[in-house]
């Protein structure tokens, strides 16, 4: 009776009992631009691992992380640490971690209608800072937002947190490929952006409470996340662990990287023919994305290609100009359709 | 974002199929994808008073 009582307790309420997180790389297994680097925060926007950005529009510099620092039941987090300090942010400055959530994975919770869903956020949280936090959810114009507080108690010990956040029936809420919110947490907020309307929705763009901790005052500081869900209902079920594979798709709907490991596997363009009826000099190679992505992506490589072009389907990489027996290769590139 | 310079690029039949550009020092082919980051940041580049350079 004991174990179906536990069993029962650590259902989910609502909805399915397997892929319910809607959160992507809530475990922050996937880090394919920095790997374990130490990585300095700049420019402003900056992803951490897969999925995952913090913003800085302050006067603060940070470090990042995907450090094997996890708490009971998971082997990575993200981790920022302060460098520079901001010990007076202005009234429009801020820094905050967030992930942006596509409209197509939050189209069921009908934000937006008088049928809007309740979702329950849980995350584990460390740093050598105690006191009042803030996490937010904002939509895509920034015109509705919801803060909530959580508290750290104990300086550099994991501790889970929980928010319950109401549906909004009200306001816009995209459902398709751009962002259907953002989700994160202020690591520091000027005035303009702090409210004292707390769990409730606010027809404003707010990022955190008025207690909220200065991050970025204290120089050294770390603030590390990981074991993040977001899931339909008012409780918050055990995390979700997926196998790496599962994670790593859903994160290449996003970002896609290219690393050769040798010769044979590089992508390589090899002239046709150099002139001729009718001329060609121009050769070009073709590669399909392992998943459709979120919109045509950015491309980047090392190699100084003439044009690499690409769909949401694949890229195409073309030397403009050469001459028969001619071949070229790039050995790394990215493709970024991230937000 | 950082932009530094922004140029089109050309497809076989002379029309403008993409952008080269420098963001935050590293060069970027970008699509004119009105759901593209990078191109959403460009722009507000030009709405800022900047050009893309042509083709050539």
């Amino acid at each position: 009776m004991g174990n179906a009582r536990s069993l029962a307790d650590n259902l989910p309420l609502t909805g399915a009992t397997g892929n319910r997180n809607i959160i992507i790389n809530g475990a922050m297994n996937v880090s394919q631009r920095h790997g374990g680097s130490v990585v300095s925060v700049a420019p402003s926007d900056h992803y951490v691992v897969d999925r995952f950005k913090i913003q800085d529009y302050s006067d603060a510099t940070f470090n990042s992380q995907h450090d094997y620092d996890g708490p009971a039941g998971f082997t990575y987090c993200s981790k920022l640490t302060v460098t520079g300090t901001d010990t007076s942010l202005g009234t429009t400055q801020y820094q905050r971690f967030l992930q942006p959530i596509e409209g197509y994975n939050m189209r069921h919770l009908k934000w937006g209608t008088a049928d809007a869903q309740t979702v329950t956020l849980s995350f584990y949280v460390k740093s050598s800072l105690t006191g009042t936090f803030s996490v937010f959810v904002f939509n895509n114009s920034a015109t509705r937002s919801f803060i909530s507080t959580y508290t750290i108690s104990a300086a550099n010990t994991w501790e889970r947190k929980t928010v319950t956040i109401t549906g909004d029936t009200t306001g816009t809420w995209e459902k398709s490929a751009n962002v259907g919110a953002y989700i994160g947490w202020s690591l520091g907020t000027g005035t303009n952006f702090q409210t004292s309307t707390l769990d409730a929705w606010d027809g404003s763009f707010k990022m955190a409470g008025t207690s909220q901790v200065n991050f970025a005052g204290t120089n050294g500081a770390t603030w590390q996340v990981t074991g993040v869900q977001l899931e339909l209902g008012t409780k918050a079920t055990e995390f979700e662990n997926e196998d790496y594979q599962a994670t790593l798709a859903k994160c290449q709907r996003y970002f896609f990287s290219w690393n050769s490991t040798g010769l044979t596997d590089n992508l390589y363009i090899r002239s046709p023919y150099a002139s001729g009826t009718p001329p060609n000099t121009s050769a070009s190679v073709a590669y399909t994305f392992p998943v459709t992505m979120r919109a045509a992506p950015t491309m980047a490589t090392s190699y100084n290609f003439s044009r690499f072009t690409a769909s949401v389907h694949n890229a195409v990489a073309q030397i403009g100009s050469t001459s028969q027996g001619n071949a070229y290769a790039t050995t790394s590139w990215t493709a970024d359709a991230e937000f | 974002m950082n932009i530094t310079s922004v140029k089109y690029i050309l497809d076989e039949d002379g029309n403008n199929c993409q952008v080269i550009t420098t963001i935050d020092g590293q060069q970027l082919f970008v699509p004119m994808d009105e759901n593209n980051r990078h191109w959403i940041a460009i722009q507000d580049w030009v709405a800022g008073g900047n050009t893309i350079e042509e083709a050539g």
